[in-house]
């Protein structure tokens, strides 16, 4: 007697659990039971759930019968004919979906040559084991798992083409990429995800050898022709957005150029962008600082105000302004009502972005880098055939990682664009090497893909032959344009008195905890009193009381609150934030007293 | 030739002088007194260029040295050592155990060296069985109550009671006199305990009955595990499990080069400089062993710093942090309010004179170059 659940609760018990089973599956696949049940026989408790809830994940397999798929040369036939879909297919049992449970009543063959009577069920392709970026890493059979992991990771930071709907669009924080090319090594699943109508790189000749030194570590060489042809070009989109808001009292934001009399007011130059509307106008070439959106706000607390300040009724400035480092050409200006029927203001900045030093590329086996060195074409290394790489890859990058992957696609790019044509990479059924090879040979090269190369800016030879052919590179998002940041001097916190944080309050790099140990370490004392002096104070302490005494500069004299003016009082200089340590003792009613003693 | 040594006495440290001493004697004792001289001279100056200047900041250098490997060292917590199941804590979760100043180990471990002949081997087995710790549970295969009687009946494995060589009567005089209160009875296969007092509750004989499970029968008090091995032509015994004190009590105990990884253990039996010695040696085992190589002097001085005040004091906020002069830097580091409201009520006064409490007010650091000042002529 096995007991039977039907989605975890109790049903019955059934005699004969295999041919109960059996019997299930079998009426599923001829389409009396819905397909969407799976049934799940554990031998060692022998219980048998059956489940048709929810949220489970399943997968399509190929029926197989007595040792033969049910699948057969007819369907496929019928299938190129489009004289039936894959639905068609799961009907007429020939596919069916097991969950996870299920799975484990079967016996999985990946190929057909493998099938024995034993086998219940085949794979449609290996290639169903990977999701859809993953698939689209070409040669992912030959590499380590973390590595075809890294290669689907960053396809997603790819630029490319996003939306197709881009130029009608409010996104925040977009690319796009402006030459993108179907890539040369393709799978399957570029065709099935119709990747060619969306593509998010470009295909360009790589070279593996080292150049300079500047690409150490993972940084990559780019040819400067190849970027003033146009590789990796792309444009980034940022909206500024501002709404006209209502306040109490029937009080409104204002979109317009702000009258010079309104609180907060920058300067005429930053609003001279600006039409009558208080809108800038497309094509606009704005920087740093420049007015986009013009606007007013009621000022604040207006009741307390009225009654006792004539000048209640000015308005304050709001408008939204370029932040600090940015630039851009404003794209498109939108006028629109949000939910609440307020007015609101879109202005979408466009921004060019040629690749520089920093910028980070990757090929499609997570072999990310950042551009170290843009190199002019006349002192590019190049072939006895007269080609010029586009980029310069360290060999470096290779051995630890074992990406065999990007090696193949080297060559595979190669062969493609030597014979014109796309050259199927696809994970576990790929063109392989050997025919590869033999194509590059027929073509007029070394087989192995290797060439003879020239210092491009001595001419000399180079000892070593040199690994080069074509392959899809990709622009990650990660521009250096939207990260750097450096400072001098700048803005302050108010309660502390020491440096904002972070870029977008162009903030100060901190020297921690352990840095600060570092100095220490060094001996070096002064040097780190220097470094912390962003916050320093003079204060005067009286020698009696030994507290925080009053400079009075109007009246030029100095005074103690506690002791009064008869006593001796010094200037000290320490840090703002030990000041407020000692305001916080005070509150806590610890008398801190300040013994002043004379240094030298 | 002694003579010549003596001039250096006061210029050398004693162990460099006894050294060289010793290493003459063995290579035949006569050396010419030029030759000596020169070397003398050459050590004198090797001896001052490692000598450390004055302002040298060797506290933060000996974090930083043994910190930075720390943040490479792996951290499996759990690591086979020795030749057989000897399970001893190893890695990063040791040394913060030893520098912490711990008392309760993870894994406490003895290892004991022999004198002849047991270290030839002899009487191996035995020796190790004999000093590990049996308790009455060990050897019962059954606790059993009689509600009738309220009585206590242990059945006992006579198999591991002959291994052990244990006698009934041996089993229950020690329950005699660690249980106070019942009368105990041999009854061949098994041991009958009863009550004494008639009035003994049920519960009472329940947790009686639990109680018994612990009482030591024969072996070394926390001893659980005995492992001889053979290492370098030489019998010794790895334990799982310390209790030094007893140890070293024992007949044919090597008392010069038996050990523990307890340091408190060390320090209670063999004194403070042993315990120093024992915590230099444990945190350089560990940093050794996973491979790193850090120069025993920064472990020294950790090991100096935890034990200068005579006792072991662990490198935390209720350990050496909590010796420090300065309320400001105990301040900063940890339970802040706590040393502020303390300071305050005894009215402390911060010196500032050293590293944290200069940086918090922003003035020079009294290291490197914030050591030289200026000496000026008092006020006449």
């Amino acid at each position: 007697m096995t007991e039977a659940y039907l989605n975890s609760k109790f049903i019955g018990t059934v005699d004969d659990p295999n041919s109960f089973v059996a019997k299930v599956r079998d009426e599923r696949r001829a389409g009396s039971i819905v397909s969407n049940l799976n049934i799940y026989h554990n031998k060692k408790s022998d219980e048998i759930f059956i489940e048709t809830s929810k949220g489970r994940a399943r997968r399509p397999l190929i029926v197989v019968k007595e040792g033969q798929p049910l699948l057969t040369e007819k369907h496929l036939k019928q299938l190129e004919k489009n004289e039936i879909v894959w639905s068609d297919l799961v009907k007429q049992g020939v596919i069916e979906y097991l969950d996870a449970a299920e799975e484990e009543n079967t016996l999985v063959a990946f190929f057909e040559k493998d099938i024995t009577p034993e086998h219940t069920h085949l794979e449609i392709t290996p290639l169903g084991m990977f999701g859809l970026t993953t698939s689209l890493v070409p040669y992912g059979n030959f590499n380590q798992s973390t590595r075809v992991n890294a290669g689907s990771k960053n396809q997603k930071q790819a630029l490319g083409l996003y939306a197709s709907n881009y130029s009608v669009r409010m996104d925040m924080d977009v690319n796009l990429l402006h030459y993108p090319q179907a890539p040369i090594v393709n799978s399957i699943m570029h065709g099935i995800s119709d990747y060619e109508n969306h593509p998010a790189g470009q295909n360009i000749v790589v070279a593996v050898m080292s150049y300079k030194g500047y690409n150490m570590e993972d940084a990559i060489i780019l040819n400067k022709a190849s970027i003033e042809r146009g590789f990796g070009r792309s444009t980034y989109y940022r909206p500024s957005i501002s709404e006209e808001l209502r306040y109490s009292g029937g009080l409104i934001d204002q979109v317009s150029v702000p009258d010079k009399d309104v609180k907060g007011y920058k300067s005429e130059r930053d609003y001279r962008f600006l039409e009558q509307d208080g809108i800038i106008y497309p094509e606009a070439q704005v920087a740093e600082g420049d007015v986009v959106i013009g606007k007013t706000s009621p000022p604040r607390f207006l009741s307390s105000l009225e009654e006792y300040n004539l000048a209640a009724g000015t308005r304050r400035e709001s408008s939204v302004a370029m932040k600090h480092g940015e630039k851009g050409v404003v794209d498109f200006v939108l006028l629109t009502e949000n939910e609440e029927g307020n007015r609101l203001v879109q202005v979408r900045l466009r921004d060019e972005r040629i690749p520089e030093i920093g910028d980070k590329f990757t090929s499609r086996h997570g072999q990310k880098g950042v551009v170290g060195l843009i190199v002019p074409e006349s002192d590019m290394p190049f072939s006895v055939s007269g080609i010029v790489p586009d980029l310069i890859f360290s060999p470096h990058g290779i051995p630890s990682r074992m990406t065999i992957s990007h090696l193949l696609e080297i060559l595979g790019g190669k062969v493609g664009a030597l014979s014109g044509r796309q050259v199927n990479g696809t994970t576990f059924d790929a063109e392989p090497e050997e025919k590869l090879r033999e194509e590059l040979k027929s073509a007029g090269f070394r087989e192995n893909g290797v060439e003879t190369f020239y210092n491009g800016i001595t001419g000399e030879i180079m000892e070593a032959k040199i690994f080069v052919g074509s392959m899809y590179y990709l622009k990650l998002k990660h521009l250096v344009a939207n990260k750097i940041h450096s400072r001098a001097r700048g803005p302050i916190q108010l309660l502390t008195r020491q440096p904002t944080e972070g870029r977008a309050k162009e903030g100060g790099l901190r020297l921690g905890e352990m840095e600060k140990d570092t100095f220490v370490a060094h001996g070096a004392s002064l040097l780190l009193k220097e470094r912390f002096d962003s916050d320093k104070t003079i204060v005067p302490i009286c020698e009696n009381c030994g507290l925080i005494a009053i400079k009075d500069d109007y009246k030029n004299k100095s005074y103690c609150p506690v002791c009064g003016e008869n006593v001796e009082i010094n200037d000290v200089e320490i840090s703002y934030a030990f000041k407020l340590i000692l305001d916080e003792f005070k509150s806590l009613g610890i008398y801190q007293k300040l013994q002043l003693e004379n240094k030298y | 030739m002694d003579k010549l040594i003596a001039e250096y006495a006061d210029k050398l440290p004693k162990r460099i002088l006894d050294d060289m001493k010793d290493y003459l004697a063995k290579k035949g004792g006569s050396i010419n007194q030029a030759k000596l001289k020169k070397i003398l001279d050459n050590t004198l100056e090797e001896y001052k260029n490692a000598k450390i200047q004055a302002g040298e900041s060797v506290g933060v250098i000996s974090a930083e040295s043994i910190g930075e490997p720390g943040t490479q060292m792996t951290l499996n917590t759990f690591h086979f050592a020795g030749v057989a199941e000897m399970n001893v804590t190893l890695g990063l979760p040791r040394i913060i155990e030893v520098l912490d100043g711990r008392k309760g180990l993870q894994t406490p471990a003895m290892e004991i060296y022999l004198k002849t002949p047991y270290s030839k081997g002899k009487d191996i087995k035995e020796f190790a069985l004999a000093i590990k710790e049996t308790k009455l549970n060990h050897i019962a295969l059954e606790f059993s109550i009689s509600l009738i009687d309220s009585e206590i009946e242990v059945k006992l494995d006579k198999e591991k009671m002959k291994n052990l060589s244990l006698t009934n009567s041996n089993v229950a005089s020690s329950i005699t006199k660690q249980l106070k209160g019942f009368s105990v009875k041999d009854n061949k296969d098994s041991i009958i305990l009863k009550s004494r007092s008639k009035e003994e509750s049920l519960n009472d004989v329940y947790k009686a009955k639990e109680k018994i499970k612990d009482i030591h029968i024969k072996g070394i008090k926390e001893i659980h595990q005995v492992l001889p091995l053979k290492r370098n032509d030489e019998y010794l015994i790895m334990t799982a499990g310390s209790n030094l004190s007893e140890v070293l009590q024992l007949e044919g105990v090597d008392a010069h080069r038996t050990t523990t990884n307890n340091i408190f253990e060390i320090q209670e039996v063999l004194g403070i400089e042993a315990a120093r010695e024992a915590i230099i040696k444990e945190v350089f085992k560990v940093i050794e062993n996973q491979g790193f190589n850090v120069d025993i002097r920064h472990i020294m001085l950790v090991a100096d710093t935890m034990c200068v005040s005579g006792s072991i004091k662990g490198i935390t906020r209720y350990g050496v942090v909590s010796e420090k002069a300065s309320a400001l830097a105990r301040a900063s580091f940890e339970t802040p309010i706590k040393h502020i409201i303390n300071a305050a009520l005894i009215g402390e006064v911060d010196q500032l004179n050293s590293v944290v409490e200069n940086v918090m007010l922003n003035q020079a650091i009294p290291t490197g170059t914030g050591v030289p000042d200026l000496i000026t002529k008092p006020k006449e």
